[in-house]
This record gives C-alpha cells, sequence and structure tokens, in this order.
C-alpha cells in the first residue's frame, strides 16, 4: 500500500482535510472517506456521468479525478444544493417533472443541470440534451429529465 | 486500482528529469480521462504519476493574429472553445474539442493528453495535422520541434524518447480566405469514438474559387491518424469543382487501411473515408465562402 497524503480542499463552501492514496479517485474519497455519498458509481471510466461533481466550476466525473489532485481547489457536490429547509430549483423541477425512476443517475444530472445553468441561465432544449449528453439515464427516457432542467431555468 | 505514487511537479525541467529516472514506469498525468481509466482497468501499469497541470508553460493558451496558437499541452478542451478568436481562427479544431466525450470530459481532456494517448482514433489529431500544428518537445538533450503528423508511431506510442514530454503545440496563424473542418462518423450523436475521422483545411483564392493549397487528414483507418498528402497537393491550384474534391476522397481512400472491429468493417470504413473526405473539403470550402 503506498502512503497516504493530507490534502486541503473545499466541498461545499466547507474547508475539508483528508487522507488518501493516489490511487484513490475522487468520488472513492467523496463516498469511503467523507461519506458523500451523493455521488454515484456507474461505469468508472467517464461515460455514464452518475459521478458528476462539479471542480472549480467546470463539471467533471469524478471517477476521472484523483482525491489527491484536488487540493487547494473546489468541489460541488449534490449535498450541497439543497438549503436545510428548501430544495433547490432543479431538485424540485425533476420532482415536479417526474424525472426520475431509480434515482441512481439522479445526483449526477442535476449536478450537470446546475453546471449548465450556472453558465447559460436559459438554454435551448438542442443545448440541454447537448450538454446532458455524458450523463446515462436508463428509466426515464430522457424527455422528463430536459423538461424538468428547462422548467428549472425558466423558475430561476 | 493498482497503487502508485503521485507528484505534483512544478517545471518542465524536473518532470523531464523525473521521466528520464524513472522511465517507463512513470507515466505523465493531464486531464486523466485517458490516463486513469488505463490504469484502473489494467491496461498501463506505473510506479509514478507525474501530474502536470502546475507547471505554467503547459496551461499556456495563447493567440495571436500573427504568430499563431500555443496551446499548452494540459490546456482542457473547454478552455480553448471559450476564446472567440481561436473559434474564428480554426474551426476544424473546435469542431473536435466540441465532440471528444461530453461536458463532463471537456472539463478536463487535453488536446496534448489527446496526441500522446495516441489512438488512431483520436478526434483532435486530424485537425491538428491539417492545420500544419507542430509538437514542442522537453528532453534531456533540450527542445525540438516535429510536424504533428510525425508524433504518433503506433497505437499508444509516439516518438517521445525516454525523458521526453510534450510541452505545447504550436499552430500557425490562418492565412487569407483559409478554412478547416473536421467531422466523424459515429453511429449516435455524440459520446462516442469515431468509426472514421476526417479533417480539411483549404486556402483558397481571392474569388473563392481555386483552391491555392489544401489539407486532408484521416483518423481510425490506419494504425496512426494519417495525413493523406497525396490527396492534399493534388488539389493545390485546382478550380473547386466536385470532380476535383471527388479525386481527392479518391486519393485519401487509397492510402486508408483500415480494420475491422466492433466499430465498423474495413470495406465501410474506406467508403467512409470517401463520403468524409468530400464533406470535410465542402465544409472547409464553405466556411471560406461564408466569412466576410
Amino acid at each position: 500500500m503506498t502512503k497516504k497524503s493530507h490534502v486541503q480542499t473545499t466541498i461545499n463552501d466547507e474547508t475539508v482535510e483528508f487522507l488518501c492514496e493516489p490511487r484513490q479517485s475522487l468520488l472513492e474519497v467523496l463516498r469511503d472517506e467523507l461519506h458523500l455519498t451523493g455521488a454515484k458509481e456507474g461505469c468508472n471510466n467517464g461515460n455514464c456521468g452518475a459521478c458528476s461533481v462539479i471542480l472549480d466550476g467546470r463539471l467533471v466525473n469524478s471517477c476521472l479525478v484523483l482525491g489527491i489532485e484536488t487540493e487547494g481547489h473546489s468541489v460541488e457536490t449534490i449535498e450541497g444544493l439543497a438549503e436545510p429547509e428548501e430544495l433547490h430549483p432543479i431538485q424540485d423541477a425533476f420532482l415536479e417533472n417526474a424525472a426520475l425512476q431509480c434515482g441512481i443517475c439522479t445526483p449526477g444530472f442535476i449536478m450537470s443541470a446546475k453546471a449548465l445553468l450556472d453558465q447559460n441561465p436559459k438554454p435551448t432544449e438542442h443545448e440541454v440534451r447537448y450538454w446532458l449528453a455524458g450523463n446515462l439515464c436508463r428509466c426515464t427516457g430522457y424527455d422528463k429529465i430536459v423538461r424538468a432542467v428547462l422548467d428549472a431555468a425558466a423558475a430561476m | 486500482m493498482q497503487a502508485f505514487e503521485y507528484i505534483a511537479a512544478n517545471t518542465v525541467s524536473e518532470v523531464v528529469t523525473l521521466l528520464d529516472e524513472k522511465g517507463e514506469n512513470a507515466r505523465i498525468l493531464a486531464g486523466g480521462t485517458d490516463l486513469i481509466v488505463q490504469v484502473r482497468e489494467g491496461k498501463r501499469n506505473l510506479d509514478w504519476m507525474i501530474d502536470i497541470k502546475s507547471i505554467p508553460e503547459v496551461n499556456e493558451i495563447d493567440y495571436n493574429a500573427d504568430s499563431g496558437l500555443t496551446l499548452g499541452a494540459a490546456v482542457p478542451c473547454y478552455q480553448i472553445y471559450a476564446v472567440e478568436d481561436i473559434c474564428d481562427a480554426y474551426p476544424g479544431l473546435i469542431d473536435a474539442t466540441t465532440i471528444i466525450g461530453g461536458t463532463a470530459i471537456q472539463g478536463r481532456a487535453a488536446i496534448g493528453g489527446n496526441l500522446c494517448n495516441a489512438s488512431p482514433a483520436a478526434d483532435a489529431i486530424p485537425p491538428l495535422i491539417v492545420l500544419k500544428a507542430t509538437c514542442v518537445i522537453a528532453g534531456p538533450n533540450g527542445e525540438r520541434e516535429i510536424p504533428v503528423e510525425d508524433f504518433c508511431t503506433a497505437p499508444g506510442q509516439t516518438v517521445l524518447e525516454k525523458g521526453e514530454m510534450l510541452v505545447s503545440i504550436k499552430i500557425p496563424a490562418p492565412q487569407e480566405n483559409s478554412s478547416s473542418y473536421y467531422l466523424r462518423f459515429i453511429p449516435r450523436n455524440e459520446m462516442d469514438i469515431a468509426v472514421v475521422g476526417a479533417g480539411a483545411s483549404v486556402v483558397l483564392d481571392a474569388a473563392k474559387e481555386r483552391f491555392i493549397s489544401a489539407r486532408i487528414a484521416l483518423a481510425a483507418v490506419a494504425p496512426t491518424p494519417l495525413f493523406a498528402e497525396e490527396a492534399s497537393t493534388l488539389l493545390a491550384g485546382r478550380e473547386i469543382s466536385d470532380s476535383v474534391i471527388d479525386e481527392a476522397a479518391q486519393a485519401a481512400q487509397s492510402i486508408s487501411r483500415p480494420i475491422s472491429d466492433m466499430r465498423g468493417t474495413a470495406e465501410q470504413r474506406t467508403h467512409l473515408v470517401g463520403v468524409l473526405t468530400r464533406r470535410a473539403l465542402n465544409g472547409a470550402i464553405q466556411r471560406v465562402k461564408e466569412a466576410v
């Protein structure tokens, strides 16, 4: 086993310190070390987007980032989205549109949608579909998800 | 994933020293979208991952209408298409950077990484070839620069010698009445690997009726991305017409030596080279004509 390194990073606006081996992905660190289990492991190779988080304002697959690479950087996860008493408008829109069934892909889709709306508050349907192409859902057929993101954009 | 040591290097010379010392056991980490998967899936063994993202030279993205573009080896795709001048100057490169993976991949994946990964199907390499890009390589014996079409030598293999790293990619400034185009064939709309990819750049005369010069490059039809030299040179000085474009497409087909695999048969790929070469040339010509 390789020696563990001390890493300090910002997660959902809070300074967080953890120990990890270089081989641990950000996804593994989030789930196994920090117990933030919102981001999901789907394919573990960058195809499915279930592990999507926002790193320094950019959408990334947390399975393709090493935990140790986040030293000094800033990570946003699904856990940071809702206020204590209130869901984020994107979360509301997913519920209203029934944009989830089994829910495994949902945290990834919502983080991906947030990254989109952060930089393009009023996307077209085409832009939403293209942006979300890296997130796979095997339940909904995508249409409800796309409508939820467009509704969230209108509500925000 | 197998265990390895991680080093965040701060200078090019530090990386060169490390690579020279560790040899095959060390690998450079830029975006990580290929490397991390390869290590996780046991396709690549290494003891050292050298993260270069803190090195200023590999993060450089500098465009100037006179001198062209210097693109650091670790600059991720999204930073490239965020610069309007670069989108205007090298539309063929932008075609590729916007279709490599999805949004999350483009947030990390670097063009330099696409080169060093040396996939025959790499989407960024044909546009770099047609844009006459060069690779700036640092090594124990100093710096050298080579044309991008000479960089890949086999699937996953490059000209990089022990101790050498790709520092940046240079693309000359676009000429008057020129443009570029890249497209690929995939069975879905996005998030896939090219069955065949084709890039073209053209320089037209002032009337936009004749080729002054052209360059064509192909992906996924040989062990490395290919510069279609004969197809390119035969266009020089010719009047633009469907038949001259067909001639170039046939010349491109004649140098293709595709394999049959799960993405497509050799026969289909050869056919696609003709179709995509025509579309890439027409796309680049159209862009010159539409420019104001």
